[in-house]
């Protein structure tokens, strides 16, 4: 892994010790910050993830979203709509701390809605029972934390800061979702039913979260000697799995997966293989959501056009008045 | 690798009869906990519960207004702040629906209220009920709304004849200013932005105005407890002028719409507009009799 940051980082016309600095503060798990020099491809792979990242949150409040003028009690109605509120401060940050790599919020929002960027592709599932809300701070909160949690020592540092506060929540966000299904699992047949309905739709789509199996992540080995990324896709997947399984049977759900037995000899839960098929499917544009999803986010931004001209325009009345 | 897995592994670990309170911790625990909530002796309970109504509708049913923004805001920054704005007045609807069941000795919850009554049974004014229309028109409600109420709730805070209805109000006052300043700044900079802005935030100032007059009219509950909304009208217009003056605008001539046979929102007579809320806001409690959440 060495020889591999080595070679991608031997730039030419890098004025001697730069690339040897950035190696040394990598390789010393110090953090890199805004205005230290970086490789270009270490700023590209960033301001991938960063951006990535940012539009899963923003993305990502529209399937909750979808609950909340039906959430069945005010107390739900609260804290799914504190969770939307975190979720557009998540993004806020995060796209700040993709600015300091020198990209702006627009031009990345831009690339959003235009389809040059991605987004989780979780979000492109619909949430048809308000159960998803619970499953989906179980599940899809739980996957994230697992991929997030070691990002809070990636070696870039306000993607790392970033990151501390972010994980707080996520997973606060996970434990709500948590307490929801048990709620609805002491309630009444109907209440359980869609919990096991939505955890049936939802658990290998949150498996698909982490990524291609390792032989087929192109990114994956360069990251790790980076420091941004600590885990591959399939050892943070076994976690999941093998942190899951006990707390679905706490709750009392079955999980759909006929393969999942624990393997002694390991020490895991050996699991069957997710439809890879279906992701590629849904990360080419084919998931039953994605054209809804950016399109929402395109009409948002398209119909507030008006309204960021005129705050724009204002705040340069008062800068010319001043002088 | 192990520090990594703390968050997720203490998860289903630990009192399980706590968890509830995970769901809690960002302000929403029980908030008329420790408050003494004996109606005072010389407070009827009847009108003291449905003037809690009165309020609680209107915090409630512009909460699920603002909610419906969600996605859809202009700017990552009016999403938070419009969510927060929602949030408090949620905030509100809850602590003012839950003493409303207190007042009367029935008991009934704010679910209750918000889920399980009908159409005519709600007491907002029709101002709050009505639909988003674009960010103009909802800053321009929301302008109104919230100079009206903020300057409600500093009357109550002071001299109100419940306690709980005080406290709600003394906490209620705080939020309602952000509310205000938050939709005047919007106002000015739209009002004095381009000339497309200013005519669009005109048009929702001109729409909502006719609405205001609700907010200073009297229900006979009102009335009997001393709190005739009609002495806010003066300084709120007062306030409102401030603003549009500011912003540029013109101040509204229309006169306010009529009632229907002397009713309006306050009398359970509303708008087209609430039917279909209601019908949103209630259905997954309905389809769901008896369940907890």
């Amino acid at each position: 892994m060495v020889a591999v940051q080595a070679a991608d980082t031997a730039e030419p016309g890098v004025p001697a010790g730069l690339a040897e600095r950035f190696e040394a503060v990598v390789a010393a798990e110090q953090r890199i910050e805004p205005r230290d020099w970086m490789p270009d491809a270490y700023r590209a792979t960033l301001i991938r993830q960063i951006a990535q990242h940012a539009h899963s949150e923003i993305i990502g409040m529209q399937p909750e979203g979808n609950w909340l003028t039906r959430a069945p009690s005010l107390r739900r109605k609260a804290i799914l709509l504190a969770k939307a509120q975190d979720e557009a401060g998540h993004g806020l940050y995060l796209y700040a701390a993709a600015e300091t790599l020198g990209v702006d919020r627009a031009e990345l929002t831009e690339k959003l809605i235009s389809g040059r960027q991605k987004y989780s592709s979780i979000f492109n599932y619909p949430t048809l029972n308000f159960a998803d809300v619970g499953v989906i701070g179980w599940l899809v909160d739980g996957a994230a934390i697992c991929n997030q949690v070691p990002l809070c020592r990636c070696s870039y540092g306000p993607y790392a800061r970033a990151m501390v506060r972010i994980c707080k929540e996520e997973s606060f966000h996970q434990r709500q979702g948590y307490e929801l299904l048990m709620t609805l699992m002491r309630g009444t047949e109907g209440q359980r039913r869609m919990v096991q309905d939505a955890v049936d739709r939802w658990w290998w789509p949150s498996l698909m979260m982490f990524g291609p199996p390792d032989a087929e992540s192109p990114n994956t080995e360069q990251s790790m000697a980076w420091r941004i990324k600590r885990h591959t896709n399939d050892e943070l997947r076994q976690r999941f799995v093998d942190m899951t399984v006990p707390q679905a049977e706490h709750l009392g759900i079955t999980l759909p997966d006929p393969e999942l037995r624990w393997n002694e000899q390991r020490g895991g839960w050996d699991f069957g293989e997710p439809d890879w098929s279906e992701l590629m499917r849904v990360i080419k544009g084919q998931g039953p959501c994605n054209t809804q999803r950016i399109d929402r986010r395109r009409a948002a931004h398209e119909e507030g056009a008006w309204v960021r001209e005129a705050a724009a325009a204002y705040a340069k009345k008062r800068e010319e008045s001043h002088v | 690798m192990t520090t990594d897995d703390h968050v997720y592994l203490t998860l289903a670990e630990g009192d399980h009869e706590a968890e509830a309170r995970w769901a809690y911790g960002t302000g929403f625990a029980d908030p008329l906990l420790g408050v003494d909530t004996t109606v005072p002796p010389d407070v009827d309970g009847a009108d003291l519960s449905l003037y809690c109504q009165l309020l609680g509708d209107d915090a409630l049913i512009l909460a699920q207004r603002l909610i419906e923004w969600c996605t859809k805001a202009p700017e990552l920054e009016e999403e938070v702040a419009l969510a927060n704005l929602g949030l408090d007045l949620l905030g509100q609807a809850r602590l003012l629906l839950s003493r409303a069941g207190q007042a009367d000795g029935t008991g009934r919850t704010e679910d209750d209220f918000a889920y399980w009554r009908a159409e005519h049974e709600f007491r907002n004014v029709r101002l709050v009920e009505l639909d988003n229309g674009d960010f103009a028109f909802s800053i321009a409600r929301l302008l109104l709304f919230a100079t009206a109420r903020r300057a409600l709730y500093q009357r109550l805070a002071a001299a109100s004849p419940d306690p709980v209805l005080a406290a709600v109000a003394a906490r209620g006052v705080k939020e309602l200013a952000y509310h205000q300043e938050y939709a005047a700044a919007w106002t000015v900079r739209l009002g004095d932005g381009t000339a497309y802005s200013a005519a669009r935030m005109q048009a929702g100032l001109d729409a909502v105005w006719p609405l205001l007059d609700e907010l200073f009219t009297a229900h006979e509950a009102e009335l009997r407890l001393g709190l005739d909304p009609a002495e806010l009208r003066e300084p709120v217009l007062a306030e409102l002028a401030a603003v549009l003056a500011e912003a540029e605008l013109t101040v509204p001539t229309a006169g306010p719409l009529a009632r229907i046979g002397g009713k309006a929102g306050r009398e359970g007579v509303h708008t087209e507009a609430l039917g279909p809320l209601l019908a949103e806001l209630q259905s997954v409690a309905r389809e769901h009799p008896g369940a907890t959440w």
